[in-house]
């Protein structure tokens, strides 16, 4: 990834590739490649450099309409082939496409393992909180209650929190997006890119024939200023519409988040939290919140940086060629008790 | 008791034999693998031909003085071509009562057995399930027993050495090694450098098990030992000249796979999950990360053949390694290798199965898995090696043929193979022939499943390379394009394809060999795996005795070699002899269409020489 070899002034278009796109009309992953090839063409890393890799499910076709290198793997082992990637190039740009089921599901304990292990990846995952190409069975982050063909009766088990899944694994990065916000996203994106490490990125993703609408509570236009916090860090937590101001602060005598409206009771700025990307405890309480008693936290919940797997891995192997120069097959077949015959 | 020259004088005639099966047994934790180490690095420096058998439970530390905690380690060694770790041992080393109570239905009749009385108190006997004690019952009365003390006289020895009573009696190994030592005229001097390396940072413990094997030495030259019981001779082997070392199983495969990725030309990425008995690689390999080796040990088996096919994409060897269990859930990546086109290399040190079995004991019964063990038309390469110092060889076949096939390559060896010994003439590895990978560069036609007329191998493009972004997965792609197709009569092209490709491969190895006898007769003995020991020198015996039998050993289970159904319906009889229960012979019987028989040994023990030479006689005779 030399400044050398970049390809000047691509184009999101030139990121498209040859491959007619096929999920259905009105789906959020259209969105999402949008903001994706935007992203693309703003980082300007050589397309040769670039590798997506993905699972199975509607998001794990996203490889194929990228004109990079992509690889189309099996459920869930997505993270596991990246690592491989990275193992053999760490130079490459690798990014993991994968969903709710994908990622959270059959692949739970990949992806555990790589955000634990900060393998240098942008991880995008897509959450519709269904399955899609199974055709609509209730995935691992459906609310209780979702009926579905597998549920007739909705269902029972509590869904798991992506975000605050991957905080638990030991992520270094960790963040949200919505696919239509076509402004906030890429921005996002670009953050993972720039993340050395392994960069979470929680993207809510429409799926319009199993589960419309999932997400109005917080997506709809008429409600975003009131559901949805944008964190900026070291800027205080504040959200809602101009003169109807509310902000986020701790709880007096409790480790507890609560909304309050600035200028009620005295409460000004001041009073507020602000973001701090570095703190993991804070990153956690973010990711608890939701509509309707808080706003959604969309943007850089926590970036933490630390070196990544791949990196680490290399400098062992540096290590120990410099203990050890030369390496002689031949010696090394000879180490140890041997003896001439003849 | 310090060793003197002159003491030698008194000592009764050496007794000199052809070659000497023994075994050591003892508790899990009385060092009983490290004592049959020891004794193959002297030997080997004797320069005797030998095999070695290590088997241990599968727990760490079962309780001790169990018969169920009971480990051993036989081997073979002589003056003659040793084929097998041989059969009933001719000296059984008990350390303790439980070993005693295992271990001697095994022993040949007349045999000696050296037996520590210091193991044998009441309790010792009730913990193996013994009534009385066998010194005194007549259980060992068909043997020539060496009762003694060797927990006392080991205390005695190691007296000075400031250890507690609980170490100074771990030093017992030693002290009966000691006594071997001087039973088969060892050299102590390899062992006593050993210990004081490995003991570096505990020169008293070092000293300890120096004095320990000394004494055990010295008792030996000074005791009076019972009726029947002379010190022995074993002539060295008739080597081929060069230099040799012993190799084990794990680490011959260790090394061919480094030595594979530089014939190629490529990086060596090993990614596996630990599992008995395959971790061995894993250690040999990680060890070695200043020849650039990277190792990566994944979180489950799935991630660790995912990782060595990302690998394997990105343009380095992605090589993973396993058992039985683990290669169950590789089965799904192993699909996503054989359609993606990727070289990759699958070791499988087959253990007693189904299920978790008998994880430290071995069989060959992943055959069936390897072959066919996938969902859809999935074919691909399998490769068995023989013995500890065939892996390497068949490793870098496996290599060869991964990368020039763009193939994964499944490779199988067992427990028997990972763990034990041998010499090995060690190849020079700048002799050996290169096999250089070229990866596709050339934008100008290209597509990623664009096909070499010859092998039918892809075209390899590694991601970085500019003009050639291409994408690939495990939907079915299209024969001129490499795009995803649902076309009904591409994918009978593309599975004939994927087929053709791995029967192609016949005709770039070696036509069958036949080991031992004619190429044509009544009897043909074919073997695979591990069992070539057991088989040749069955064969080899009677042989000797005017019989005309034939042995053909297989590298290739698949593709076979080409020459093989000819080979094989030139025989008026074929016995299979498989640890398992006729997986071989079910591929043999579809492929050649001969009636070949069976014969069927799931002990988790290796086949001894006497039940295969049994079938042959039986067939002969018919």
């Amino acid at each position: 990834m030399t400044v050398e070899t970049m390809e000047p002034n691509l184009t999101p278009k030139d990121f498209a590739s040859d491959q007619e796109v096929r999920w259905c009309p009105g789906c959020g992953d259209y969105a999402i490649l949008k903001a994706v090839y935007k992203t693309l063409a703003d980082i300007a890393v050589p397309k040769s450099d670039v590798v997506f890799v993905s699972g199975i499910g509607c998001a794990s076709r996203f490889p194929y309409h990228v004109s990079s290198y992509g690889f189309h793997t099996i459920h869930g082992r997505a993270p596991s082939v990246a690592t491989g990637i990275k193992l053999a190039n760490p130079d490459l740009s690798v990014w993991v496409v994968t969903g709710d089921g994908d990622g959270l599901s059959i692949g739970g304990n990949h992806m555990l393992h790589v955000l634990r292990r900060n393998v240098d990846l942008q991880i995008l995952l897509f959450n519709n909180e269904t399955y899609g190409l199974t055709k609509g069975q209730y995935s691992p982050t459906s609310r209780v209650g979702t009926v579905s063909p597998s549920t007739p009766m909705g269902s029972v088990d509590y869904p798991v929190s992506p975000v605050a899944f991957a905080l638990g694994s030991g992520a270094r990065f960790a963040a949200r997006s919505v696919d239509t916000m076509q402004r906030h996203l890429p921005v996002v994106l670009k953050r993972a890119h720039e993340h050395r490490g392994a960069s979470f990125v929680e993207i809510f993703q429409n799926c319009i024939v199993y589960n419309d609408g999932a997400f109005d509570d917080f997506t709809e236009k008429a409600v975003v200023d009131d559901t949805q916090i944008h964190l900026e860090h070291a800027k205080p937590l504040i959200f809602g519409k101009e003169g109807e101001e509310r902000g986020i602060r701790l709880k007096p005598g409790v480790i507890e988040l609560e909304v309050v409206r600035l200028g009620e009771g005295g409460i000004g700025i001041k009073d507020l939290l602000v973001h701090d990307e570095t703190n993991r405890s804070l990153a956690v309480m973010l990711a608890a919140m939701a509509p309707p008693d808080f706003p959604m936290a969309l943007g850089v919940l926590y970036c933490d940086p630390a070196p990544g797997y791949e990196t680490l891995v290399r400098d062992q192997i540096e290590e120990a060629k410099a203990r050890t120069p030369n390496g002689d097959l031949n010696a090394l077949l000879r180490e140890g008790y041997t003896w001439t015959v003849g | 008791m310090a060793g003197n020259a002159a003491i030698d004088l008194t000592s009764p005639p050496r007794q000199e034999v052809e070659s000497v099966v023994i075994r050591f047994a003892g508790d899990s934790g009385d060092g009983i693998q490290m004592t049959g180490g020891r004794f193959t690095d002297v030997t080997a420096l004797a320069g005797n031909d030998l095999a070695t058998f290590p088997d241990f439970p599968a727990e760490i530390r079962a309780p001790a003085g169990t018969t169920y905690g009971v480990s051993a380690f036989q081997i073979n060694f002589g003056a003659r071509n040793i084929k097998t770790s041989g059969d009933a041992p001719d000296a059984l080393i008990a350390l303790n009562a439980a070993a005693l109570a295992v271990e001697i239905r095994d022993l040949k009749p007349g045999g000696v057995v050296i037996v520590n009385t210091g193991g044998l108190a009441e309790r010792n006997l009730r913990k193996a399930g013994l009534e009385g004690n066998p010194i005194e019952d007549g259980t060992l009365s068909n043997f020539r027993v060496i009762a003694i003390d060797i927990s006392k006289l080991t205390l005695e020895a190691v007296k000075n050495s400031g250890l507690n009573k609980k170490d100074a009696l771990r030093c017992k190994n030693l002290w009966t090694l000691g006594l071997v030592y001087w039973m088969y005229d060892r050299d102590r001097q390899p062992t006593i450098d050993w210990l004081n390396k490995r003991f570096a940072s505990h020169p008293e413990l070092a000293a300890a098990n120096v004095a320990a094997l000394n004494a055990g030495h010295a008792f030996g030259e000074t005791a009076e030992l019972a009726d029947g019981i002379t010190p022995y001779t074993v002539a060295p082997s008739h080597f081929a000249p060069g230099e040799y070392r012993t190799v084990h199983g794990a680490e011959a495969m260790a090394w061919g796979l480094m030595v594979g990725a530089r014939l190629a030309g490529l990086d060596l990425v090993f990614s596996s999950y630990p599992i008995t008995p395959a971790s061995g690689v894993l250690h040999a390999l990680a060890k070695l990360k200043h020849f650039g080796v990277t190792t990566f040990q994944a979180e489950d088996e799935i991630a660790a053949i995912c990782a060595a096919i990302g690998a394997s994409f990105a343009g380095s060897l992605g090589v993973t390694s396993s058992s039985g269990p683990g290669m169950a859930l590789k089965t799904e990546a192993l699909g996503l290798a054989i359609s993606a086109e990727l070289p990759l290399v699958v070791i499988n040190s087959q253990r007693a199965g189904p299920s978790t079995g008998m994880p430290t004991k071995t069989e060959q019964s992943d055959l069936y898995q390897a072959v066919f063990g996938r969902n859809g038309d999935s074919p691909l390469a399998v490769l068995a090696a023989r013995s500890p110092s065939d892996c390497f060889d068949v490793v870098i076949e496996a290599v060869r043929i991964a990368t020039k096939y763009m193939t994964p390559v499944i490779v199988l060896a067992d427990t028997y193979i990972a763990n034990a010994a041998e010499p090995w003439l060690i190849p020079n590895v700048d002799e050996l022939t290169p096999f250089p990978v070229e990866f596709r560069t050339e934008p100008e036609g290209f597509h990623p499943y664009l096909r070499d007329e010859r092998t039918l191998g892809r075209a390899w493009a590694v991601p970085g390379t500019p003009g050639l972004e291409h994408r690939i997965g495990a939907l079915e792609k299209d024969y001129d394009t490499g795009n995803i197709s649902y076309d009904p009569a591409n994918h009978q092209r593309m599975t004939d394809a994927r087929g053709a490709k791995i029967s192609g491969i016949a005709d770039d190895i070696p036509l069958q060999a036949v080991e031992a006898g004619e190429e044509s007769g009544r009897l043909c003995v074919v073997g695979w795996g591990s069992s070539y020991g057991p088989i040749a020198r069955a064969v080899g015996n009677l042989r000797e005795e005017g019989h005309l039998v034939s042995h053909i050993h297989l590298r290739h289970i698949w593709p076979l070699p080409r020459n093989l159904v000819r080979l094989l319906r030139g025989f008026d009889k074929i016995l299979v002899p498989e640890m398992n229960t006729g997986q071989l012979l079910t591929l043999l019987r579809a492929e050649a269409l001969v009636p070949a028989e069976g014969l069927s040994s799931v002990t988790g023990k290796p086949f001894r020489i006497s039940e295969i030479e049994e079938a042959i006689r039986l067939r002969l005779g018919g």
